[in-house]
C-alpha cells in the first residue's frame, strides 16, 4: 500500500476486503469492532456507516491533498473526517433511530475510528481521487465483512438470533417483512455477547484468519503499534520510546 | 455519595477497556511493559480530565443554548487536539521533567477513543446541570482515568506472564492476548451490581 509501484486499480477495490482486511490483518478499529459485533444488525449498521464515512472523507482529502500543508494534514484531516461523521449521525437519527439507539456513543466516535484517518494518512493523502474512492470502498467493505462475521457468532451464540431487528434497516426500502430469525438456540450463552465474549471472539477469529494466512504463506497479523498508528508521524523522532521498538532495540543492542 | 458511586463505577463497573471496549488499540500495543503501560495511562488521566474541564463549559454556556448540539462531535475533537498540542507545548517549555515523563504519550491520546468517548459519555449520562454536572463529570472522566490505568497495568502483568508461555503457534501473538483480555474482562463481570450493593 504504501510503495510506489502501479497497482491495477481494482487492486485498490479488492486488496481491502481480504489481503488487507483492516479488521482482521491490519488490526485497525478494534474498539467499534468489538462494541458493536453484538448483533449483525448493529454490525451493519455500523459497517455502511463507517463505510459512508470512509469513502467521503478518502475522496475529499485526495482531492485535497495538494492544498493541506503537510505540517497541519492531521488536524484538516480530522476536521474532514467529523464533518462527515456529522452529516452520518444526522442521518442515522433521522432515517434509522432504533440503530441510533443501539450504536449510542460509538456512532460520533467513528471520528476517531482508526481505520479512516489511517487511510487517511496511509492512503488517500497520497494517491489520486479514483484510487481512493476505491480503497474506501473495499476497506469499508472488510471492515463490514469482518464485523458481520464476529456478530453472526457472537449473536447466534450469544443471543439464539440471527439478523434480530433488521426491519430496522431494511425499512429504509420500505420493506419491514423480515424481522430475523428467532430461537435457534434453546439456550444461548450469553456470556458471548458481553465484553469477555466480544475479545474471545475477536482472539479466536483473529487466530483464524491468521491460519488462512499462514496456508497462502501470508505473514500473521501483528499489532502494528507505531506503523499503524495514524499519529506515528507527529511522534516519529520519539518512536523509539514505543514499547514495541524499545523491545527491537534492546535485542539489537 | 452519589460521586462516589460515580467513581466506582466508573472505575469497576463500567470500565472503559474491559467493559465499553474505549482505548483498545493503547491497550493492546502500550501494555507489553509495566513502566511504559503506567505512563500512558497517567497520560490519558491527565488529557481526561483536561477536556471534560474544557469541554464542560463550551457544551453547557455555547452549544447547548444556541441549540448546536448536532456541532458536538466536531467542536469536542477539535478542542481536544488542540488542547493536547498546546499542553504538550507547554510541558515541554515549562515542565520538562513532566514532559519527558507522559510527552510522549500525548500525542497518541488526541485520536484516542477513550478521550472522546468520556466526554460524550458525559453528556449521554446528564451531566449537564450547572456547577453539579461539571463535578459529575470529572468525577467521572478520573475515575473513567483509573479504571484505564487499573486495566492496564493488570494487563501488563498478565502479558509478561503471557510471553513465556508455550501456545500454539496460530494463537500467538494477537489472539492469545486478546483471549487474556476476555480473561480480565471476564473478571471485572464480577462487579456487576457492586455499586448498586452499596450504594442501593
Amino acid at each position: 500500500m504504501a510503495e510506489k509501484r502501479k497497482t491495477p486499480l481494482t487492486k485498490e477495490l479488492t486488496k481491502g476486503i481480504i489481503a488487507e482486511n483492516p479488521v482482521l490483518r491490519l488490526v485497525l478499529g478494534t474498539c467499534p469492532t468489538l462494541a458493536t459485533s453484538v448483533s449483525v444488525t448493529n454490525a451493519i449498521g455500523m459497517g455502511i456507516a463507517a463505510t459512508l464515512v470512509l469513502v467521503c472523507s478518502n475522496v475529499v482529502i485526495s482531492a485535497l491533498r495538494k492544498v493541506i500543508p503537510s505540517k497541519v494534514r492531521i488536524p484538516a484531516y480530522i476536521v474532514v473526517i467529523a464533518s462527515f461523521v456529522t452529516i452520518v449521525q444526522m442521518l442515522v437519527k433521522a432515517f434509522v433511530p432504533a440503530l441510533d439507539e443501539a450504536l449510542g456513543v460509538y456512532l460520533p466516535l467513528i471520528v476517531v475510528n482508526c481505520i479512516i484517518l489511517g487511510r487517511a494518512e496511509a492512503f488517500a493523502g497520497k494517491n489520486s481521487v479514483a484510487a481512493s474512492f476505491l480503497d474506501g470502498v473495499g476497506m469499508g467493505i472488510g471492515f463490514t465483512v469482518a464485523l458481520v462475521v464476529m456478530a453472526t457468532i457472537r449473536e447466534v451464540l450469544g443471543s439464539g438470533t440471527f439478523l434480530d431487528g433488521i426491519d430496522s434497516l431494511t425499512a429504509l426500502f420500505g420493506y419491514t417483512g423480515f424481522t430475523g430469525f428467532k430461537n435457534i438456540l434453546s439456550q444461548p450463552m450469553a456470556i458471548l455477547t458481553l465484553a469477555p465474549g466480544g475479545f474471545f471472539v475477536f482472539g479466536v477469529v483473529m487466530a483464524l484468519a491468521n491460519m488462512l494466512a499462514e496456508r497462502k504463506g501470508k505473514p500473521k497479523a501483528e499489532h502494528t503499534g507505531c506503523a499503524g498508528c495514524p499519529m506515528a508521524h507527529s511522534c516519529g523522532l520519539r518512536a523509539s520510546d514505543c514499547s514495541e521498538n524499545k523491545e527491537k532495540e534492546e535485542k539489537a543492542v | 455519595m452519589k460521586m462516589f458511586a460515580i467513581l466506582l463505577t466508573a472505575i469497576l463497573t463500567e470500565n472503559f477497556i474491559l467493559s465499553k471496549f474505549l482505548g483498545i488499540c493503547p491497550f493492546l500495543g502500550v501494555s507489553k511493559k509495566l513502566n511504559t503501560a503506567v505512563g500512558m495511562s497517567v497520560a490519558v488521566i491527565f488529557v481526561m480530565a483536561l477536556s471534560t474541564a474544557v469541554t464542560y463549559p463550551i457544551n453547557v454556556c455555547i452549544l447547548v443554548p444556541k441549540n448546536l448540539e448536532y456541532l458536538q462531535t466536531i467542536v469536542f475533537i477539535l478542542v481536544i487536539a488542540a488542547l493536547v498540542q498546546l499542553v504538550e507545548i507547554i510541558l515541554k517549555k515549562f515542565i520538562p521533567a513532566l514532559y519527558q515523563a507522559l510527552g510522549i504519550y500525548l500525542p497518541l491520546i488526541t485520536t484516542n477513543c477513550a478521550v472522546l468517548g468520556v466526554v460524550l459519555l458525559n453528556i449521554d449520562n446528564g451531566y449537564t446541570n450547572g456547577m453539579t454536572g461539571f463535578a459529575q463529570s470529572m468525577v467521572n472522566a478520573v475515575g473513567a482515568g483509573i479504571g484505564f490505568l487499573v486495566a492496564m497495568v493488570m494487563f501488563a502483568g498478565v502479558r509478561e506472564r503471557l510471553e513465556s508461555c508455550d501456545i500454539p503457534k496460530n494463537l500467538k501473538g494477537l489472539p492469545s492476548t486478546l483471549i487474556a483480555a476476555a480473561l480480565v474482562s471476564l473478571s471485572f463481570q464480577g462487579f456487576t451490581g457492586v455499586v448498586e450493593g452499596i450504594f442501593g
